[in-house]
């Protein structure tokens, strides 16, 4: 049954701030297929509080997702921000009493997401040919992070990332030549083996949030978080779909590769090869283009209604048109 | 096929209607506002580029696989040759005519992407 976040707003507004409190605002906010987001304002005996609600609108089984249970990922949230991470602080993981289902809510952290405004907005001009160097840095305490016990994160190498996307392509049905191509390609080229860290899984320009004064304030968006390699994290923020228009800047959009890499090593990071960040940025273009083929799916089978949904299936050509690039460029 | 109006006229129509209500939505609606005016432009663009991308995507694979076919059927005999490992980055003219048919489609799902590769704007 479908929950009407709205209509259980101002419950949790007073279990948050107190009988006296109230809902100020409230506004669902766009994006986001499988998970709402709400901005939200309360009011009470303490003052106002910005905060941001986020609900899993449709069901998921934990057993075959790729995402973590929201709880999972508030945990990480913590842990991370507790290890030195800059994460958007947790302040109350929703249970049955809030009706809301799996929802969590975070203070909100002032700045900006939206990749095509960091990449052109003429506000972060000043600070824009620092922010791959800060994405870098912003990776290490990330990867540093021990796993806490009892959560069961998924633990998923190259291969196995390579094993589940090539499962999720073959049960699709779709016969793409370009996407056949890019996973025999990257299958026979396999980076060596490397231990497995906590990588945050969506690390990529519209998962940050950025201040157009100081850069990176926030990672957000921790549901892909797993035990992986850490280079997923740099070669996901590399890949041309989340870099709004500019493939001449590598990272994001806005920087190059040797600025995510010289942030990631003297912040205290283990050297990364560029040709481990390309094997994995060329595995996300593969990665999202099996992505949008799932979204197409999932409106197709009846699961959602969605027209958001047939309409990211037409991105895969996006993702083909970059493979047969870097097919071609190579590692 | 009837011209008064083309099916992509009607497509455009309703693309300019949405845009004019686009407004008055909330804006979860305006958001799903604004990606239905975009798949109407898919709409439009795959009736008007759609068949010369076809042909060209099918005398592309036929070069290729070294025999003529339809599209489906070239395709997927192309997927198949790739899965078994026949094909490869290495096949002469593979990542040619596979570049082409990734620019036709791009152009007609999403005509302002730039993929890899791409120079700076104005550069």
């Amino acid at each position: 049954m479908a929950i009407d976040v709205r209509e259980q707003l101002p419950k949790l507004a007073r279990r948050l701030a107190g009988q006296g409190a109230s809902l100020a605002a409230a506004q669902r906010l766009s994006g986001g297929a499988s998970m709402e987001m709400w901005s939200f304002t309360i009011e009470g005996p303490g003052g106002r509080e910005d905060l941001i609600l986020r609900h899993r609108a449709i069901p998921f089984d934990p057993e075959t997702a790729r995402s973590a249970p929201l709880a999972t990922e508030a945990a990480m949230i913590v842990a991370c921000g507790e290890h030195g991470a800059l994460v958007p602080p947790v302040r109350h993981v929703c249970d049955d009493e809030d009706g809301l289902g799996e929802a969590y809510v975070m203070v909100a952290v002032p700045g900006e997401t939206l990749g095509r405004k960091i990449v052109s907005d003429p506000r972060f001009d000043a600070v824009r040919g620092r922010l791959a160097r800060q994405c870098g840095a912003a990776l290490v305490p990330i990867h540093a992070t021990p796993p806490p016990a009892g959560l069961n994160l998924k633990r998923i190498d190259a291969q196995g990332e390579l094993d589940r996307y090539w499962d999720s392509y073959v049960a699709s049905g779709a016969q793409r030549p370009i996407l056949e191509l890019a996973f025999q390609y990257l299958r026979e080229r396999i980076p060596s083996p490397v231990e497995l860290a906590v990588v945050h899984g969506d690390f990529r320009n519209g998962n940050i949030m950025f201040h157009p004064d100081t850069g990176v304030a926030a990672v957000l968006d921790w549901e892909l978080v797993h035990i992986g390699d850490p280079a997923e994290d740099m070669g996901w923020i590399c890949t041309n779909s989340w870099r709004f228009g500019r493939p001449d800047r590598p990272v994001g959009g806005f920087g190059d590769y040797a600025d995510l890499l010289a942030g990631y090593e003297a912040a205290g990071g283990k050297p990364i090869e560029l040709s481990r960040v390309r094997f994995w940025h060329t595995l996300g273009s593969l990665r999202w283009g099996v992505m949008c083929l799932g979204m197409y799916l999932s409106w197709s089978s009846g699961l959602t209604n969605s027209v958001e949904r047939p309409m990211i299936g037409r991105r895969v050509s996006e993702t083909e048109a970059d493979l047969v690039v870097l097919l071609e460029q190579g590692l | 096929m009837i011209t008064h109006p083309k099916t992509e006229e009607l497509a455009k129509a309703v693309a300019g209607w949405v845009d004019e209500v686009r407004p008055s939505l909330d804006p979860r609606n305006a958001f799903l506002a604004r990606v239905a005016v975009n798949v109407l432009g898919v709409i439009q663009r795959e009736l008007t580029q759609g068949p010369a991308a076809e042909a060209r995507a099918v005398e592309g694979m036929a070069g290729v696989l070294g025999h003529p076919g339809d599209f489906a059927e070239l395709n997927a005999e192309l997927c198949a040759r790739i899965r078994a490992g026949e094909f490869t980055v290495e096949t002469p003219g593979l990542l040619a005519v596979l570049t082409t048919m990734a620019r036709d489609q791009v152009a007609i799902d999403q005509p302002n992407y730039r993929p890899e590769g791409t120079p700076a704007p104005g550069a």
